[in-house]
């Protein structure tokens, strides 16, 4: 068998490449299974690195610069890891009316990051989503993965207090 | 899965659940669910199983209630009394006072009362099981009338009728442009394809709610998701299409999960796969997942995305009825659209039609937010007049402020002020007013919010969802953006205010698709009603509403620096 058509090994003996393999392998290792297995990826590893866009683009068959196309495309996937906390604020048109802006505002002050960073001891990551359908309870924060609503900047510094003190 | 099993599978559920006189539902909805409704529903039913009243009280986990902002909401009902309860703002500490009241008085703290006009000027046709059935269990659907249009679809009618029926309902595409769905079904079904390899049609249901402020397919997904396969099924069965995708954004992960159950409990039941109900009919369907990307809502990029690409538009002709996912001719429906198709074909088209004005028919479901007392999802019929919506089911502005405008469309939308309050809320009446219908997000703003920020934010929102294929959208936000930042730090001149009414019409008749085309709406209609606002900045350097300046420009410069 030609070499660039062989399947390539997964760049670690990481278990997680086995649910990166399971995907492609449900997609009939097509092209058009790229963002599907992108999830896949970020959902194990929490980020696409060089290395992973580079198995995932070889085993699909597509170019690198594809891969790497889509990755940087699309704003739900990252480049790169994330902090031990994540606080996303949303920025829905609802949240902004309801002043969400002060809250990042806030939390760029408090933590010296911008959104899309993370603190320099890896403690907290930053970022903001454009909506996430949880308008009637403006302005709305996700502290990992647990969303809260009608979030007073007093309370939002409350819980990231716990964080960076932890 | 014949008519005779799926009637079956009705009884033995209608039999279960008559055996429960004592009901107890609990919204776990995703915003509910962020109020801690799970808690309230494990409190509730180990509270049953410890008084030992498991046979007879049933606590179940049902979709959106409408009323976001008061939640937890769990509505009881007892059946030989007939009384029907709605609780707002429960705590898991409330269930055994809940139990309790089954027996006498409601809790009076916590009721919530349904009679207002925020329950009463509704009407329900794609809500009607949001808030009444389980999400997770096909049967419950099934017991609520549940794919008996698609038995009947595919047993009595032909894919032909199908469509007649849909083009009686004069029902028009929910997502936002108003296209008529029954055109749209019949040059899909008419379409041969430009493949010389045979055509082999789909079905795509746009899921990718990307409008900020807007969360109506989220709700409908999470609280009837077989709703939205049954209006799909239907819909392949009259275009003559045999594989459908759900293209739905990942940032809505209750969404996804509900949708994958349902999808897998249709397969085993036979509703979905191979020979459907004996006929010759087959369809499956697939997710996939969005990426984040708000261009996508827009069909040609949203193929573009199903098929693993980057999402970025192509001009159209060829419509994707023509050439769409993988070069076939395919059906692109929003999400609310397939879930008005089940009871179009139950009751019929004209039934449908008797709903709403002459040239928009039916019901919408708006996401209502922002400053208003009441926040959540409302379904009312179309021709309803804007001051209904925010005074009577909204409740009026909080905090005796003074409303200022209604902001409708998302991003592609516009504001509309306090003369347009008597306008009927229906498509065209909206667009002639400069804004658009859109997908269904309502917000609502006071006198706290200046106009020129608002606008400010959505130039912002469409500067960085550009996906920079074509120049007018990608080079003409930016700059739209820059000028309208100036205004907002005082820093603009009457010429920049020339500069960006050009840019309006440059970016609404060059850009290659509809994001780029209705950039300019939010920014057109905020100088068309609060011209007075940008003199405002621009000559008196001030803000009437105080939100621009000191603080704004702080921002701005550190996001340079």
């Amino acid at each position: 068998m030609l070499s660039y058509l062989a399947k390539p090994t997964p760049p670690t003996q990481d278990k997680r490449w086995k649910l990166v393999d399971a995907t492609i392998r449900r997609q009939g290792q097509q092209q058009r299974g790229l963002i599907e297995t992108l999830h896949t990826v970020q959902e194990a590893f929490g980020y696409l690195d060089t290395q992973a866009l580079r198995y995932v683009a070889m085993s699909l068959r597509v170019p690198l610069s594809r891969a790497y196309g889509v990755a940087t495309f699309y704003h739900f996937f990252t480049l790169k890891p994330a902090g031990e906390h994540t606080c996303v604020i949303c920025m829905g048109t609802a949240c902004y009316i309801k002043g969400s802006q002060q809250l990042l505002d806030t939390v760029q002050r408090d933590l010296g990051i911008a959104p899309g960073e993370t603190t320099a001891d890896k403690k907290v990551s930053l970022l903001t989503a454009r909506c996430l359908g949880s308008c009637g309870l403006a302005p709305a924060v996700v502290y990992d993965q647990e969303v809260a609503g009608k979030v007073g900047t007093a309370a939002m510094r409350e819980h990231l207090k716990k964080w960076t003190h932890a | 899965m014949t008519p005779e099993e799926l009637d079956q599978i009705a009884e033995t559920e209608r039999e279960a659940q008559s055996q429960f006189t004592q009901r107890v539902n609990v919204c776990v909805a995703a915003g509910c669910l962020s109020c801690q409704s799970q808690s309230v529903k494990d409190a509730l039913d180990q509270e049953v199983t410890r008084r030992g009243i498991k046979d007879h009280c049933q606590v179940k986990g049902v979709g959106c209630m409408g009323l976001c902002s008061e939640g937890p909401l769990v509505s009881t009902n007892v059946v030989s009394s007939g009384n029907a309860v709605l609780y707002k703002k429960v705590e898991a500490a409330d269930g055994p006072a809940i139990l309790d009241s089954l027996e006498g008085e409601p809790v009076s703290r916590l009721v919530c009362r349904t009679d207002v006009p925020f329950f009463q000027r509704q009407k329900k046709i794609v809500l009607e099981n949001s808030g009444v059935i389980d999400p997770d269990r096909v049967e419950d659907y099934v017991a609520a009338n549940g794919y008996t249009a698609l038995i009947k679809a595919l047993t009595e009618m032909t894919s032909h009728e199908v469509i007649e029926q849909v083009t009686r309902s004069g029902l028009r595409g929910r997502g936002g442009a108003g296209y008529p769905t029954g055109l749209k079904w019949s040059t899909v079904s008419k379409s041969v394809g430009t493949q010389k390899l045979g055509t082999q049609k789909y079905v795509v249901c746009n899921a990718d709610e990307g409008d900020p402020g807007a969360f109506m397919d989220r709700s409908v997904l999470e609280s009837d998701p077989h709703r939205v396969l049954e209006g799909m099924l239907i819909a392949a069965y009259a275009v003559g299409a045999s594989e459908g995708y759900i293209y739905v954004r990942a940032e809505y992960p209750l969404a996804i999960k509900r949708l994958r159950n349902a999808i897998r409990q249709a397969e085993r039941i036979g509703l979905l796969g191979s020979n459907i109900c004996g006929t010759r009919f087959s369809f499956r369907v697939d997710l996939r997942l969005g990426a984040g990307a708000f261009v996508c809502g827009e069909e040609t990029a949203l193929i573009a995305s199903v098929e693993g690409k980057r999402g970025t538009p192509r001009p159209r002709p060829p419509y994707p009825a023509m050439e769409g996912l993988f070069g076939q001719p395919t059906l692109i429906n929003n999400v609310e659209t397939f879930a008005n198709i089940a009871p179009i074909i139950r009751n019929g088209g004209e039934w449908y039609a008797q709903i709403g004005t002459e040239k928009s028919k039916g019901t919408k479901v708006f996401a209502l937010a922002g400053r208003v007392e009441n926040t959540g999802l409302v379904e009312v019929p179309m021709g309803i007049s804007l001051r209904e919506m925010v005074f009577e089911i909204g409740g009026g502005i909080p905090e005796g402020r003074k409303f200022k405008a209604v902001q409708t469309g998302g991003p592609s939308g516009g504001c509309l002020p306090t003369d347009c309050l008597d306008m009927p809320v229906d498509y065209e009446s909206l667009a002639r007013a400069g804004s658009i219908m859109g997908s269904g997000g309502m917000i609502v703003m006071d006198e706290s919010s200046c106009m020129v920020d608002v606008a400010k934010y959505f130039m912002d929102f469409c500067m960085t969802e550009s996906c920079g294929k074509c120049i007018p959208c990608r080079v003409g936000t930016y700059q739209m953006h820059r000028i309208l930042s100036a205004i907002a730090n005082m820093s603009a001149t009457p010429q920049d205010m020339k500069m960006l009414e050009e840019l309006c019409d440059l970016l609404k008749h060059t850009s290659l698709c509809g994001l780029g085309q209705s950039a300019p709406n939010p920014v057109v209609s905020t100088l068309r009603s609060f011209a007075e606002e940008y003199r405002a900045h621009i000559e008196d350097h001030k803000c009437p509403a105080g939100v621009c300046g000191a603080q704004s420009a702080a921002a701005e410069e550190r996001e340079t620096a």
